[in-house]
């Protein structure tokens, strides 16, 4: 029994993010989409909160939206498994259902 | 002309993710006609619209990235960055794109006008400007 | 109104900007050009190949006042003048020009 949790919200402006690690079961999915990709990078104030999530849950990043913003794959978190949208489907599969972050 | 102002825009917005990044840049080229002394502000998740190295073709949109470095063309003068929020990304200003500025009169050149600055200069700055359009 | 351009339709917008760049060849020019009666000299080329270098660097077409600028940086100052441009494109060198290239109506054109 697992979510996958979509995240598209800077976690800079907004606390999407925060909120889908802190309102999620141990075991769920998180893929960071559009500008919620920028919680994939090394390196800044919400990197810790995003290791942190990963003892317990899987975290994702979109491939497409990390290169229009210039994240190349050497500046993501590691740990961050970065997915193409044949990937996104996958995950979308595996799991129960969808909750989205906005 | 009497009545040059000094106008700021203010960019706190990521790119792509909304329209704002884009909407503040089709503002200042449209603006540029007016012939004010312009400069751009650029703080929170505003500064990821310089980072260099975006590529959009495996997302359907138009990478606009490049139109920044045409800002010296259109009589912008100054690219400010918040340091502070730069930090906070864990950027730096060598991940930042660099924008020429010339005088095509004088021939008077300036190889960048992208600039780091600290909170203190923020202020000074904002409160220099007699228009300040926040997007 | 769609065009003819080497035996392939082309898409435009209601004001006869080409609908997709992509699909821009030298003849479209020509082709524009023919149905304003004018006949492209290798001026005009220089101007059209500038415009549309203009746009693969920086995915604009450059305001009037920037062109005319830029224009008499990269060809010489006798040719960065609008008397000279609209010499060439009557009907506005940021205008008529651009729509030539293949490239959209310049930001801030009305």
């Amino acid at each position: 029994m697992a979510d996958l949790l979509t995240v598209n919200k800077s976690p800079f402006e907004k606390n999407s993010l925060e909120l889908a690690i802190k309102y999620s079961q141990p075991g769920s999915a998180i893929l960071l989409i559009e500008d919620g990709v920028y919680g994939a990078m090394k390196g800044t104030v919400a990197e810790a909160m995003v290791k942190g999530a990963m003892g317990d849950k899987k975290m994702y990043a979109l491939k497409s939206d990390l290169k229009a913003r210039a994240i190349k794959d050497d500046r993501v978190i590691d740990g961050v498994e970065v997915v193409d949208y044949a990937g996104f489907v996958d995950l979308v599969e595996a799991n129960d259902k969808v909750q989205a972050w906005l | 002309m009497s009545d040059i102002k000094k106008f700021m825009y203010l960019n706190r917005r990521a790119p792509y993710g909304t329209i704002y990044a884009w909407e503040s840049l089709e503002v200042v080229l449209i603006g540029a006609a007016f012939d004010q002394e312009v400069s751009l502000m650029f703080m929170d998740d505003g500064v990821f619209q310089l980072v260099k190295g975006s590529d959009t073709s495996e997302s359907d949109m138009k990478n606009f990235m490049p139109t920044y470095r045409t800002l010296g063309d259109y009589g912008v003068r100054h690219l400010y960055v918040d340091k502070a929020s730069l930090e906070a990304r864990g950027l730096t200003a060598d991940d930042l794109i660099e924008v020429a500025w010339e005088d095509f009169e004088t021939e008077e050149e300036v190889d960048n006008i992208v600039e780091a600055v600290d909170a203190d200069q923020v202020v000074q700055l904002m409160a220099e400007s007699e228009v300040v359009f926040s997007f | 109104m769609p065009i003819e351009v080497d035996g392939k339709t082309l898409e435009t917008d209601e004001e006869g900007y080409l609908a997709n760049i992509n699909e821009w060849v030298p003849g479209v020019a020509n082709v524009m050009a023919a149905e304003d009666e004018l006949e492209l000299t290798d001026e005009h080329w220089d101007i059209i190949n500038f415009l549309r270098e203009y746009y693969e660097e920086y995915q604009i077409a450059p305001a009037v006042r920037v062109l005319t600028k830029a224009v008499g940086k990269k060809l010489g100052k006798d040719k960065g003048n609008s008397k000279y441009l609209y010499g060439l494109f009557p009907y506005g060198p940021g205008k008529q020009a651009c729509r030539y290239a293949g490239l959209p109506k310049p930001t801030g054109c009305v």
